[in-house]
């Protein structure tokens, strides 16, 4: 088994009394789709957020290929390797859609800094933009501004930076809410092209359990901030506990 | 359908037009007073354009602009004013005007861009008042309020011809004289153009496109992997050399540098205008701003004089129209301005533009 690209070590997050994310201990290998679930606010965003750097854990660390990044800000964590797409809606809403896919592929390629030639000369960068517009389908939406776009299209967006970002570890949180059925089925298709992509990590948080059949090789349960479960999805979802306090409640399965 | 371009075809026509105005100006508008307006215009498109480049493109508020043009005025000017009027002097000091604007923005930068916006607007604030202080109290060195004048190198001199005609004397071209000041005015226009090209590529480059990410979304642009202070704390010091130049630039064609020309918080004031009239984030409004204000501060009295002869014999009018009342005028004007210009001259007529 290949050594861990991503490790949580005893991660944890009060908010003043409320303990957010409860020592959670996980480790996620190259090659492999874990899908996290667990209901609305167990914590599956928060952890997410812990992991790339939004937020300070309270104590216990976040190793990436054995390093620990935990005191790292949420740049260096991404030039570590860690992408990730946020479950509202994060762009920069005034941009182009070419310019916001851009910004990912030019931080990636470590040309922010330079001045003195235009953007647009930078051919390179200009197709790989152009690259991942076409394969999430906004090409048409090229030069629109972000803001301009219907919702389940800026919900695509947020899936190509993190496509174009293309990190060790890709982190989708929900990536699928709020699309509509035709458009929901493209990104679960782009996402199960990373998952053929051995040398690649993937975390998804996802509700429906038709698309976590699909694609999960492991699922892990949150619930009330802790690590309920962990195991095979077959394992996980034959679970009592797990039945009871996430399938159950919600009626799904 | 809203296409995002960097600027409408009359935006660009304006600016085009304003640039070969100030080229040809010492040919199209002779006199003393023309010159001046246009020096002036010139130097502060640059000093606009570099806070644009700032508080437009970037999102940083920031009071202390005025000062970094302060540091490089008053670099030259301490120079030559202390010792002759030699290229060395000129440059020597100007050099080391633009390196402690450049030191202080980096150091104000360092300090204070990881904390919130207003916060930093105020630290900005403090240490420009600061240096206004420092620049009336130390009077030994910079002159006081009375400012310092100098000489600049004989070559800037209107007593120096730069060729000859037939009869020995300044030779003319087009009926100017082409002596010094000539020379003086287009070392400013070119020196300007070329700080104002440098702007306006980097509003097309990479760079600039992660300026803009930080103003619309400074944590996102972040989990990028764009370290968002790093990025601040540069454009802050390069923007600050940019006024600094523009600060060398405008001792070296006044001869003089005070608080009133180059420091004090009314030019501030001027800045944040001619940004707002000519359209935040856009580079091209900084030319039109620029120039609508530089224009109207030296002409509208003299257009409200004519206005007020005009209309003599009219009850009121006169009275309304005296020229000690332009600041009420200019304020009327940008007050309309802002209600027919919501995002300045360029913004406003390049999404019309961009919406047909
Ligand atoms: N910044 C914060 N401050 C206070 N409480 C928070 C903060 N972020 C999340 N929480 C709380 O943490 C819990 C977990 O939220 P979240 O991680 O968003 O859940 P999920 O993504 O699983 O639905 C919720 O009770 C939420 O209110
Ligand atoms: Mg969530």
């Amino acid at each position: 088994m290949a050594s861990p690209s991503l490790e949580t070590r005893d991660l944890t997050i009060r908010f003043g009394g409320h303990v957010a994310v409860n020592g959670v201990s996980c480790a996620f290998r190259p090659g492999e789709l874990t899908v996290i679930v667990g209901p609305n606010g167990a914590g599956k965003t928060t952890y997410f957020n812990l992991i790339s750097g939004q937020l300070r854990a309270t104590s216990g660390q976040v190793l990436k290929d054995g390093r620990d990044i935990s005191r790292l800000a949420p740049s260096g964590r991404a030039r570590a390797g860690l992408g990730r797409a946020f479950q509202l809606t994060n762009l920069f809403p005034a941009l182009s859609v070419l310019e916001n896919i851009r910004l990912a592929v030019q931080a990636r390629a470590g040309v922010g800094r330079q001045f003195l030639r235009r953007a647009a000369a930078h051919r390179d960068l200009v197709a790989q933009a152009e690259h991942y517009l076409e394969a999430t389908r906004l090409t048409r939406a090229a030069h629109l501004p972000a803001v301009a776009l219907a919702h389940g299209d800026q919900r695509k967006l947020e899936v190509a930076l993190l496509l174009a970002m293309e990190p060790d570890v890709f982190m989708f949180d929900e990536p699928t809410a709020g699309m509509s059925l035709d458009h929901a089925p493209e990104v679960l298709e782009l996402i199960a092209e990373i998952k053929r992509d051995t040398a690649r990590t993937v975390l998804l948080v996802e509700h429906k359990m038709e698309v976590v059949r699909a694609l999960a090789d492991r699922i892990i349960v949150l619930h009330n901030g802790a690590l309920l479960a962990d195991g095979k999805p077959e394992e996980v979802m034959a679970s009592d506990l797990v039945r009871e306090v996430y399938l159950g409640k919600r009626g799904a399965a | 359908m809203t296409k995002l371009g960097p600027g409408g075809w009359s935006v660009r026509l304006i600016v085009l037009a304003i640039g070969v105005a100030l080229l040809l100006a010492p040919f199209l508008f002779p006199g003393v007073r023309p010159i001046q307006v246009a020096a002036r215009i010139c130097v502060f498109i640059v000093l606009v354009a570099s806070y644009d480049l700032l508080i437009g493109y970037t999102g940083v508020v920031s009071f202390a602009h005025t000062m970094f043009f302060g540091l490089g005025a008053y670099g030259t000017a301490i120079a030559l004013s202390q010792s002759d009027a030699s290229w060395g002097a000129l440059l020597i000091g100007g050099a080391l005007g633009v390196l402690a604007a450049l030191v202080l923005a980096v150091l104000i930068g360092l300090l204070s861009l990881r904390v919130r916006a207003i916060f930093f607007a105020m630290v900005t604030l403090a240490v420009a008042s600061v240096a206004l202080v420092l620049a009336s109290q130390l009077s030994g060195l910079t002159g006081g309020e009375d400012g310092l004048t100098y000489s600049t190198p004989d070559l800037f001199s209107p007593a120096t011809p730069l060729w000859h005609d037939a009869a020995g004397k300044t030779a003319r071209l087009f009926g100017v004289r082409m002596d010094g000041q000539i020379l003086a005015y287009y070392l400013v226009f070119f020196c300007a153009l070329l700080l104002y090209l440098l702007l306006l590529r980097v509003t097309v480059s990479p760079l600039g496109t992660v300026l803009k990410a930080i103003r619309e979304n400074e944590a996102r642009a972040e989990a990028l992997g764009y370290r968002v202070v790093a990025y601040r704390t540069f454009v802050f010091g390069f923007t600050a050399v940019m006024a600094a130049l523009a600060g060398v630039l405008y001792a070296i064609w006044l001869q003089y540098t005070g608080p009133d020309t180059t420091l004090s918080f009314e030019i501030m004031v001027d800045i944040l205008l001619m940004v707002v009239i000519g359209g935040m984030g856009t580079m091209w409004g900084a030319v039109i701003g620029a120039a609508a204000l530089v224009m109207a501060q030296y002409y509208l009295r003299d257009v409200m004089q004519a206005a007020a002869g005009a209309t003599a014999g009219l009850p009121l009018l006169p009275a309304l129209l005296n020229p000690d009342r332009w600041l009420l005028w200019l304020g009327i004007a940008f007050i309309l301005l802002v209600y027919f210009f919501p995002a300045g001259i360029a913004g406003t007529l390049t999404r019309r533009e961009a919406r047909k």
